[in-house]
């Protein structure tokens, strides 16, 4: 252990700042930017009410990414458990007092704000698993009794979220932990095992389904049997996508979306909006910038010297990439219509501070990337 | 050992950036599926989705239904639909909101509320929603806007309906009104979010609210870019609400209400006591049906509710009142029907009737009271001191059951809600009410009609109308459907069911209305003035005043003693029930005339011309009714625009 080069180093807070992936940020910020343009458009050419209000939670968001950076990745590490616990209580909370949206309760009223508690859960959930994973050698991993835990923690705030009832939240919850036991080793007979018998779940789950969300997933295997009742969603957000053609209709000029028949055209569906007046140029355009941050995150990771480090920033930029993919295959019609966001453009203040948190843990992992943390969570140095 | 940690951080490394690269290959993968997507969508289809974007965006319209005519038993209209104009606005096309509604503010008056309404519904409902600014518009009102229409961005004239009551006032406690929806009232049917939904809120309209209500329509159409319709792909006009036949002769009960007017508050319900069918249900004053449609103002409101002469209530139905003299043919049938008195049973009438240390005076307490009567002269002078007699032979507990058999004490099962029940005392209700036990000297006042006792004058008609027709008839107001089917013979009697006998022996019936036709036909009978002397339209009934304040020692030393030197309020009620033609009874009338003090002088009268009206028009119900009364809509309203539409 006396080579220097591993010894571990922790950098001082010039070193941090200097350190500080601003590419990163600024790639995040021109994502942000899109969105409050997009928001512009769809109040119809105003900054009220959406995206004055973006802005204001972006600069928020941003601040807080960058505190969140500065702070030494051990104490990140300590901290999981108790932000994973917070999660779990104001799910508990919500689904005692929460407010209920659209059929679900998923929102719980903090003085002015009001908070989706599913979203903290999410970032949670990573930070324990990379946590957990952190003591866990490949030998160990390779081990199904080694599971069981990793498990459990995914079990309690899943069964919370589809309480609510949050199919959606709830599928990212699963598909990130599945994505994180991938990364860590697990075998893929395992996953292979898991698939079949999650295929044999389903008609159970189906039963335990509520009617709006049994309607979605018919509705999704034959969208235009029911072209105004459920199926109106997908049905109107293909034409408004399709419309667009290759080159859009233009800025502030999306019909579809401006005539009101692309519904939830602030939240969910906002790609659909976007592509519809940039047209596939511009959704590919978007998908490019969401791919170079996936690739940022996924070159942090493995560019990280402890393994609680790499996991997280791994796991983080994961759980981003399915935000994208899943919302943006839901509104081209490939998966049913789930209620996941777009990050970074959607409308939505906890989800874009949950976010960005996230990635402040991510460059926090860069400008500790070569501290040492050993199994047992302790600092080598 | 010491090495371990570095060599398994290095395994597990190298499992995880294998893993990484796997899974990155995956996720090139699913994007590269995303964009084959939109390749798909955005290219290959483009043309197909450009088509349905431009042109065949489909809106789905709810259509409401047409509300069910509410008619007379002849098909008369009381309640219908008419056409009404209404101007409304459009967010998205009208630009500058606030001029626009001043531009409508000069064309026609626009009150600061309703522009207030307009601005909060602007908030709350898509910009495309056309947003309500004022209804009923006149046609010069339509005039002028349709003219200005140029100016006016935004603005359109639409043609709605409306409910309408033909007869105003005059019917509204059958009818009752409809009125918007309030918030607690939506069942989540789409239907009742329209606009120009209204429901039912009272009597019939309320009653039989779904059946007149009928079920949606919906229209598909199609809408252009800018939000115009293009054409209609698919119509289903929906089912319109039924139409319900009443019992009511609208004639009758016009002539009523019109009779009623010499009353400060009156109420009068005529029985066909064949069928149970309600010809005639009237109460006065009443109010404007035609007032609610539209939601009603506060003012109105609050001076509807502060009237002393509460026009809000069915006094029919809702009006409580001790029945007084008219309960003594219950008392009679009670005594008969137990066996313990036959129509010869005979009591003398000093003046007044001695229980205990306690005398109860009969009305005619000078003069050495009626001398000996039979059951016949009792019920003619309307004699206290012989149903005193009677009452304390059978006991309070056979005068309550017979009164509860002849439909008093609870609602009759009218169909329509809000019947009160009235109360009829027993031993057990007295009991159980004041934790008192009942005494002798509590049943003097219940021969008479007086004391624990109260009831409708639906109540008291019923009770007539079980009497002489010697079944348990229930009345109604509605006629089963189908009675004003084309070529269908009409039959008068329908709505009559086959009631269970009430199981009296015929000649106690015929005892009891000898007496009340005595009452009304005989010199010296307490209604012989207000008969009716027309051959084979006579009628027969039974008086009655019900006390409503003792005029107290103090009053009589200062100098009042007749009831009408009291206020209104505190004057007694006059009632009258009657029964014609007296051969063979068909109609059974009842009276009240509030504070009217006495029976046989305020409300007899009131029953002799219901009645003779009433059996001039008998005729009429026996012949098929004339189809050019159900052809005619019925008079139109005073704001009623002209056929032709803009």
């Amino acid at each position: 252990m006396s080579i220097g080069a591993d010894r571990g180093h922790t950098p001082d807070l010039a070193e941090k700042l200097r350190s500080i992936n601003w590419g990163l940020i600024f790639l995040l910020s021109i994502i942000a930017g899109i969105g409050f343009m997009v928001l512009y458009s769809a109040a119809n050419g105003s900054f009220d009410p959406w995206a004055s209000k973006s802005m204001i939670r972006y600069g928020l968001s941003l601040a807080l990414l960058l505190g969140v950076a500065l702070v030494d990745i051990r104490f990140w590490l300590k901290a999981a458990y108790p932000i994973y616990l917070f999660g779990l209580v104001l799910l508990v909370l919500v689904d005692l007092h929460g407010r209920t949206g659209l059929g679900a309760q998923r929102w719980i009223e903090v003085g002015p704000l009001s908070l989706q508690p599913s979203e903290l859960a999410k970032i949670g959930l990573v930070m324990v698993l990379a946590h957990y994973f952190n003591g866990r050698t490949v030998e160990e991993v390779g081990r199904p009794q080694h599971l069981i835990y990793p498990l459990l923690l995914l079990a309690i705030p899943a069964a919370l979220v589809m309480k609510q009832p949050d199919l959606g939240t709830a599928m990212m919850l699963v598909l990130s932990t599945g994505g994180i036991f991938f990364l860590a080793g697990v075998r893929l007979w395992k996953f292979a095992i898991a698939i079949a018998a999650g295929a044999g779940l389903v008609p159970i789950a189906f039963g335990f389904m509520r009617d709006y969300q049994k309607k979605r997933i018919l509705t999704f295997l034959n969208p235009e049997n029911d072209s105004l009742g459920a199926g109106y969603h997908i049905t109107q957000s293909k034409i408004a996508l399709g419309s667009g053609g290759m080159w859009g209709k233009g800025y502030l000029e999306g019909t579809q979306s401006h005539l009101n028949f692309l519904p939830e055209k602030h939240t969910d569906f906002i790609f659909t909006m976007f592509a519809e007046e940039f047209g596939m140029a511009g959704g590919c355009v978007l998908l490019g910038l969401y791919a170079l941050v996936v690739a940022y995150g996924v070159a942090i990771g493995l560019r990280c010297r402890n393994h609680f480090g790499r996991m997280l920033a791994l796991g983080v930029t994961l759980n981003f990439f399915l935000y994208v993919f899943i919302n943006t295959a839901m509104v081209m019609g490939l998966i049913p219509v789930v209620g996941v966001p777009l990050p970074l453009i959607s409308y939505g203040g906890t989800a874009m501070l949950t976010l960005m948190f996230g990635f402040g843990l991510v460059i926090s992992v860069y400008i500790h990337r070569d501290v040492r943390i050993n199994r047992r969570g302790e600092s080598e140095s | 050992m010491k090495t371990r940690p570095l060599a398994q951080d290095k395994s597990r490394f190298k499992t995880l950036t294998r893993r990484t690269m796997m899974l990155g290959g995956l996720q090139a993968g699913m994007v590269g599926t995303l964009a084959a997507r939109m390749y798909y969508l955005q290219v290959l289809q483009a043309d197909k989705y450009k088509v349905l974007a431009e042109e065949n965006r489909i809106n789905l319209r709810l259509l409401a239904p047409q509300r069910g005519r509410i008619l007379d038993r002849f098909g008369v209209p009381l309640a219908i639909n008419q056409q009404s104009y209404r101007v409304v606005i459009v967010a998205e096309q009208a630009g500058d909101i606030d001029s626009t509604l001043n531009a409508i503010g000069t064309l026609i008056p626009l009150g600061e509320n309703e522009r207030h309404r307009v601005l909060r519904e602007m908030k709350r409902k898509h910009s495309f929603v056309p947003i309500m600014v004022r209804e009923n518009l006149s046609w010069e009102e339509v005039a002028r806007i349709e003219v200005n229409i140029p100016e006016l961005p935004g603005v359109q004239i639409e043609v709605g309906r409306n409910r309408y009551y033909p007869f105003a006032d005059r019917i509204t406690d059958v009818t009752g009104y409809v009125a918007p929806v309030s918030e607690k009232e939506l069942t989540g049917d789409p239907l009742m979010e329209l606009p120009d939904f209204r429901i039912g809120k009272a009597g019939i309209e309320r009653a039989q609210d779904l059946e007149l209500r009928g079920t949606a329509g919906t229209s598909q159409i199609e809408v252009n870019a800018f939000g115009r319709v293009v054409r209609e792909i698919n119509r289903d006009e929906g089912q319109p609400g039924a139409e319900i036949a009443t019992t009511i002769d609208m004639a009758l009960q016009d002539f009523t209400m019109r009779r009623l007017r010499s009353e400060e508050s009156a109420t009068c319900v005529v029985i066909d006591v064949v069928t149970g069918e309600i010809l005639t249900m009237a109460s006065s004053p009443s109010y404007d049906a035609n007032s609610f449609t539209q939601g009603l103002t506060n003012t109105v409101w609050n001076a509807l509710n502060a009237d002393p002469h509460v026009p809000l209530n069915n006094k029919a139905i809702q009006g409580v009142y001790p029945p007084g003299s008219t309960f003594k043919p219950v008392v009679a049938m009670a005594a008969l029907d137990a066996g313990l008195i036959t129509p010869d049973f005979r009591a003398t009438c000093p003046g007044h009737f001695t229980l205990g240390n306690h005398d109860y005076y009969c009305w005619k307490n000078k003069g050495g009271g009626h001398g000996t009567l039979d059951l016949h002269g009792g019920l003619k002078n309307s004699c206290d001191v012989y149903f005193y007699e009677v009452a304390m032979k059978i006991g309070v507990d056979r005068v309550a059951a017979m009164a509860s058999r002849l439909g008093m004490g609870a609602p009759t099962g009218l169909d329509i809600p809000n019947e009160r029940p009235g109360n009829i005392p027993t031993k057990a209700w007295k009991l159980a009410k004041y934790g008192i036990k009942w005494v002798d000297g509590d049943t003097p006042s219940i021969a008479i009609g007086q004391g624990y006792i109260a009831s409708t004058p639906l109540q008291l008609a019923t009770m007539l109308m079980r009497i002489i027709s010697n079944r348990k008839i229930v009345p109604h107001l509605v006629r089963p459907a189908g009675i004003m089917e084309p070529g269908k013979p009409f039959d008068p009697d329908l709505g009559a069911k086959d009631y269970p006998s009430m199981g009296f022996n015929p000649q106690h019936i015929a005892a009891v209305l000898s007496g009340m036709n005595a009452v009304t036909n005989e010199p010296g009978g307490t209604a012989y003035g207000a008969r009716i002397s027309e051959a084979g339209f006579e009628m027969g009934g039974k008086s009655g005043s019900a006390q409503v304040k003792q005029i107290t020692a103090a009053e009589r030393a200062a100098g009042v003693k007749k009831q009408d030197q009291q206020p209104w309020k505190d004057r007694d009620h006059a009632l009258f029930i009657a029964f014609a033609p007296v051969g063979n009874p068909r109609y059974a009338c009842a009276v009240v005339v509030e504070h009217g003090i006495g029976g046989s002088k305020a409300a007899a009268p009131i029953a002799r011309d219901v009645l003779r009206e009433c059996q001039r028009r008998d005729p009429s119900r026996r012949v098929p009714p004339d189809p050019m009364i159900v052809a005619d809509a019925g008079p139109s309203g005073p704001a009623a625009p002209p056929e032709k539409t803009p």
